[in-house]
């Protein structure tokens, strides 16, 4: 699904997130066969021409706004009738939704004011591409789907999506992974940053970029496997070389569960890095929430629903609590509930910092907007005295083996919080409620929305569907391009290139210009494939903006440096000088550090030169004369003059005066 | 395929047996509207063969396996507009793929418990405090229903749906619903004008404090001008609404646009026919043209409608209408009929049918008129260029017309000004030949306008005489100057 994913500014950084504690000790329990089953997600966007229903193109503009629109959304029925429980749920929220536009970059399809245009040939080229790749049967005719996403992230108020292909399997490590659907689906809208209470701001020039989504069965048994998967899909969308790169380009979410436990999606993981943290986690959860079960079951602790929502304002109207105060004070209420037999298990953890009392407290600011919950498992605190703890207790009835939990908002808030507070607990005794979940940094995760259901999905009726035929399909299939490990096998052979090298360059963003170099140009491969794995990646630590290189100063650069008119030596440099000096080509960068001023004729004197005035040297070591000579020489010219030209140079002038 | 079942094949083809006529003889079967599973599903020729002899209904859970692949989903509806050679299968996770019927192995499969429909909304009961409002529903997308089972949008407009689609109309007003018919708005006539009008008096003679009436929006400014000269002396608001989202989407302007008219209906101070919809690409103001002046300037946006040559009556934001200088629609605002104004309603809902309208383009050919002329048509609109010229090559045919007892109009096919005929000869003389201008009346008021005074007279003094007077703010002395744009932005 589209919706929640990363921000405008991404939500990235999370790269540098300690390792939590415990985390090795977790992923140890998890590999001693916890029975963990783990399924992914791959939403890759395409770098097609077009989006997927409109002539727009596929960029992002970090323009300000041409316009903005504001629209809210309401929850419908599905083509069987059912009011999706996700839909339902995010319509309890009220929202108001702002879309910011671009000209160029958002035109009415995607303001939701004019009908979709046809399905987009090409994207539908590449989804069948992977398709065969990955040994999946294509569907006979592809109908469009509208899936419902009230969260504002599609301005429709649905995402459109349809299934290209089911039923196939990759290799991963030697092991097989099948992989269940394939689906073309448009992109949500960018969330700006700075939601409020009530309006979320929506960027309109994602929306209906073409994605691929790529749904694996729950086969991986570890996150280390899940990990690889990812990886291993990744590079075979990649390799069709019609997809998009950098942040969020491509997304993974994930399918959790545990053995007796309940499938759980994650999304929001950002990097593949996170996986193996977020699926352990993840079991850890679930066994835990097993265990808070049989406990409760143990306890005979009663089904809370229903319970009673008492108002103990006037209870705590004196409190030195700040949080109490400020509800208190403007006009809010202070409401309690009793959860009979839970006590003590709200403050059991589930994740490194994350307790039962958490999960019900996410539910609470999920449902009603509420700061967060606050329960006698771990109070007093928060300037709630102890007496102020025994007299709640007293009101709500509670005895030993209780938890009551309160929240101070206005009273209607006050009322959805407990309510959604009273349902998780009530979940709890049945087991893991059915839910999707967004990733913390850490991995760690927290709860977004109830698991969708099949109701969110009807017909798009505006789209007419495509056949698939077999021929299509058949010709699709004889012209797959090469997969990344085939291609480096071929760069080996071919170019020569070693083993670490030509796997880098494959699955580099430079891959199309090394082929294009290379092949039309007849630059030096070793060469060429060094300077964008080793060269860029030096510049890059170094602070040099690599990606804002004009393709044509690096293709002159590159040339001149494979035909001996750039001294290999200089080529770091001469970057270095470009982007310093932006705007400028690679004619003044040559001029400016004086690279090429010296003619051949010249070198050729001065290397002359040099012999004869260590003609004594030359004639009492021979040969090994040459490494001295070579290094006074390269003082003079290093960077101006191609080492190894002035290698050779030497080495004939040498041998000449030995004779 | 299905040769076991050869049974249900031989009656399918007989048809609905008619009990005066003998079974038609066998040949080739069509698909035939309205017969048996096949007009509900879409499905036609060769699939619908297949799904039939395998007694199969829309709905079923379907079992296909072709060798390759394996599906078990339940068979939905297809679009009649698509081939005979596919099915159309809902996979478990909710998406529909289509399966070809080459070569495939269809049977029923277990049923799962079958989704049931969600229990209809309970009416509210009657509040006495707020007032009575009448919903007249003739069709388009702004209420529609989906059918569980086939999947189909059908548009039924009942107060149950209602109210189960928009709860909160209840809190707006007491609704009582009359679902007068439900046609696509292309295809309405002047009949359905008068149908409409009918309706909306009898509503306000039952009571009605203010009527809403549910309309696509591709004529809806045609059947708003024809209610505007039907209704004489209206004493309510009558408020045309429509959508240009359906409202099977989560983003429909349906249920924004039904609370502002059933607000309109309810408390606006103006007594006209007007026609609600967004004012913006926006969710927030809605506004209400006068129905004589009221043109669908966009296919596709939600603020398609705009007032031309006039400002609208009246805006809606959060509920509230607001008309005159609240509205921001400049110091005074636009004059209207206020609610309860003197006089007796009366419907006069008859309208000439025989009224064309011809657009004037380079080149048009003369002869265009001679068949408008021998048929007796009663009533010309003749849409010139600029100030309102057609070629003079035309001209010997609208003297003919005329003279053949036609009237002739001219509006504008700049859409905004006013038409004025005594600037270039060509206007003078075809002023002299007895075309009536239509000043700055929407070409499309014209006509209306026209079909409804050819039948209220067939006098020519007083036609024209009819014709030329402001009867619903279609007409107006002064334009105004809005500002620059010129499409009334």
């Amino acid at each position: 699904m589209a919706s929640d994913r990363d921000q405008l500014s991404g939500v990235s950084g999370s790269t540098a997130a300690p390792a939590p504690p415990g985390s090795v000790a977790v992923a140890d329990q998890a590999s001693a066969g916890g029975g963990v089953k783990v399924g992914i997600e791959i939403h890759q966007q395409l770098d097609t021409r077009h989006k997927l229903f409109c002539g727009c193109p596929t960029s992002l503009t970090d323009r300000d706004p041409d316009y903005s629109v504001v629209r809210r959304l309401r929850p419908t029925h599905s083509e069987m009738g059912q009011v999706d429980r996700a839909a339902l749920f995010e319509s309890t929220r009220r929202k108001r939704f702002v879309y910011q536009g671009h000209y160029g970059s958002a035109c009415l399809v995607e303001l939701d004011e004019e009908p979709p245009h046809g399905l987009n040939g090409e994207a539908v080229s590449v989804a069948l591409t992977v398709a065969a790749m990955m040994n999946m049967k294509p569907v006979d005719e592809i109908h469009v789907m509208r899936k419902i996403v009230i969260d504002g992230s599609n301005t429709t108020g649905f995402q459109r999506t349809a299934k290209v292909a089911l039923d196939g399997w990759i290799e991963v490590g030697g092991k097989r992974v099948t992989v269940q659907s394939l689906c073309l689906e448009e992109d949500a809208a960018r969330k700006v940053p700075g939601e409020s209470e009530d309006t979320v701001v929506y960027r309109l020039d994602r929306l209906g970029i073409p994605l691929v989504e790529v749904t694996t069965g729950p086969d991986m048994r570890s996150g280390a496997e899940a990990e690889e998967a990812a990886l291993a899909i990744g590079r075979i969308l990649k390799a069709t070389g019609k997809v998009k790169r950098g942040l969020g380009a491509i997304r993974q979410d994930l399918n959790v569960s545990v053995e007796g436990g309940t499938r759980i999606e994650i999304k929001g993981v950002q990097e593949l890095g996170m996986i193996s943290s977020a699926v352990e986690y993840e079991a850890m959860r679930q066994r835990r929430l097993l265990e808070i079960r049989a406990e409760l079951q143990r306890r005979g602790a009663p089904d809370p629903s229903g319970s009673q929502l008492e108002d103990l304002t006037e209870l705590l109207r004196g409190t030195g609590s700040k949080v109490l105060r400020r509800a208190i004070d403007s006009g809010g209420r202070v409401m309690g509930v009793l959860l009979r037999g839970y006590g003590g298990l709200l403050k059991a953890e589930l994740q490194p910092g994350r307790r039962f009392g958490t999960e019900l407290s996410d539910r609470a600011k999920a449902r009603a907007g509420v700061g967060g919950i606050f329960h006698t498992d771990e109070l007093p605190a928060y300037g709630i005295t102890a007496e102020e703890v025994s007299s709640v207790r007293r009101a709500l009835g509670a005895s030993e083996p209780d938890c009551a939990v309160l929240v101070a908002a206005p009273e209607p808030a006050c009322r959805a919080a407990l309510e959604a507070v009273v349902e998780r607990a009530s979940e709890a005794l049945k087991g893991i409620p059915a839910e999707v979940r967004a990733a913390n940094p850490d991995g760690t995760t927290r709860f977004m929305r109830p698991m969708p259901g099949s109701a969110r999905m009807y017909p798009e009726t505006d789209v007419p569907s495509i056949v698939v035929s077999p021929s299509r399909f058949e010709e699709v299939r004889r012209n797959l391009p090469e997969t990344l490990e085939s291609k480096a096998e071929r760069y080996r052979k071919e170019y020569g290139l070693g083993r670490d090298l030509s796997l880098l360059i494959v699955d580099s963003p430079y891959a199309a210009e090394f082929e294009s170099l290379v092949r039309e140009g007849g630059a030096d491969p070793s060469f060429v494939a060094a300077t964008f794995e080793y060269t860029f990646k030096m510049l890059r630590r170094e602070g040099v903006d690599v990606d804002s290189f004009e393709p044509s100063d690096i293709k002159q650069v590159l040339l001149g440096a494979s035909s001996g008119n750039i001294p290999k030596e200089a080529v770091p440099e001469i970057f270095r000088w470009l982007s310093a000096n932006r705007g400028k080509g690679v004619e003044e960068a040559l001029r400016a550090l004086s690279i090429g001023a010296v003619s051949p004729e010249e070198v050729r004197a001065a290397v002359a030169a040099v012999v004869e005035r260590n003609l004594d040297l030359v004639r009492r070591e021979g040969e090994r004369a040459k490494s001295r000579l070579m290094g006074d020489l390269m003082k003079e010219y290093r960077g101006k003059v191609d080492g190894k030209l002035l290698f050779s140079l030497l080495d004939e002038e040498i041998r000449k005066r030995a004779k | 395929m299905g040769s076991s079942q050869g049974p249900g094949a031989g009656k399918a083809g007989a048809g609905q047996p008619s009990p005066t006529s003998p079974p038609p003889p066998p040949q080739p079967r069509k698909p035939v509207p309205g017969s048996g599973s096949g007009s509900e599903s879409g499905y036609r020729g060769k699939v619908l063969e297949l799904i039939r002899s395998k007694g199969l209904r829309v709905g079923d859970r379907v079992l296909v396996r072709d060798g390759r692949i394996e599906l078990i989903g339940i068979l939905m509806p297809r679009s009649e507009l698509e081939d005979d050679e596919h099915i159309v299968v809902k996979l478990p996770d909710g998406y529909n793929v289509g399966v070809s019927i080459g070569s495939i192995d269809l049977q029923r499969a277990p049923d799962l418990e079958p989704p049931r429909p969600q229990p209809e909304a309970p009416l509210p009961p009657p509040n006495p405090a707020l007032p009575q409002v009448a919903i007249i529903s003739t069709g388009g997308t702004i209420a529609s229903r989906v059918d569980y089972r086939t999947g189909a949008v059908s548009p039924a407009l009942s107060a149950a749906d209602l109210y189960q689609a928009v709860p909160e109309l209840g809190e707006l007003a007491n609704i009582r619903t009359e679902i007068l018919f439900s046609i696509l708005s292309e295809n309405m006539s002047p009949k359905h004008w008068s149908s409409i009008a009918e309706a909306v008096y009898r509503q306000i003679r039952a009571g009605a404090q203010g009527v809403v009436v549910t309309h696509g929006t591709d004529t809806m400014g045609y059947t708003a001008a024809a209610l505007s000269f039907a209704l004489r002396n209206l004493p309510v608001p009558v408020i045309l609404v429509g959508s240009q989202r359906s409202s099977d989407r989560p983003s429909s302007d349906a249920a924004l646009n039904l609370r502002g008219a059933v607000s309109a209906a309810a408390h606006a101070p103006f007594a006209e026919v007007g026609v609600l919809m967004h004012a913006t690409p926006s969710d927030d103001l809605l506004v209400i043209h006068r129905g004589t002046r009221a043109r669908k300037m966009h296919t596709s946006r939600r603020d398609a409608f705009r007032s031309v040559n006039s400002r609208p009556l009246a805006f809606v934001r959060d509920g509230k209408v607001e008309v005159g200088p609240a509205a921001g629609t400049g110091a005074e605002g636009v004059s209207y009929r206020p609610r309860g104004a003197p006089g007796e309603l009366e419907l006069k809902p008859h309208f000439e049918e025989d009224v064309v309208l011809i657009k004037s383009f380079p080149g048009m050919p003369p002869d265009i008129f001679d068949p408008i002329i021998h048929r007796g048509f009663r009533g010309i609109v003749l849409e010139g260029t600029g100030l309102g010229h057609v070629p003079d090559k035309v001209f010997h045919q609208v003297r003919r017309a005329i003279d053949s007892g036609l009237t002739v109009v001219m509006a504008s096919q700049c859409i905004n000004g006013r038409v004025n005929m005594n600037v270039y000869s060509t206007g003078r003389e075809l002023l002299g030949m007895g075309v009536i201008p239509a000043g700055d009346m929407l070409p499309e008021t014209a006509l209306v306008k026209l079909m409804w005074v050819l039948g209220q007279t067939e006098d020519r003094g007083k036609i024209r005489e009819l014709f030329t007077a402001n009867l619903a703010g279609e007409l107006s002395e002064r334009s105004e100057y809005d500002g620059g744009a010129s499409d009334g932005e």
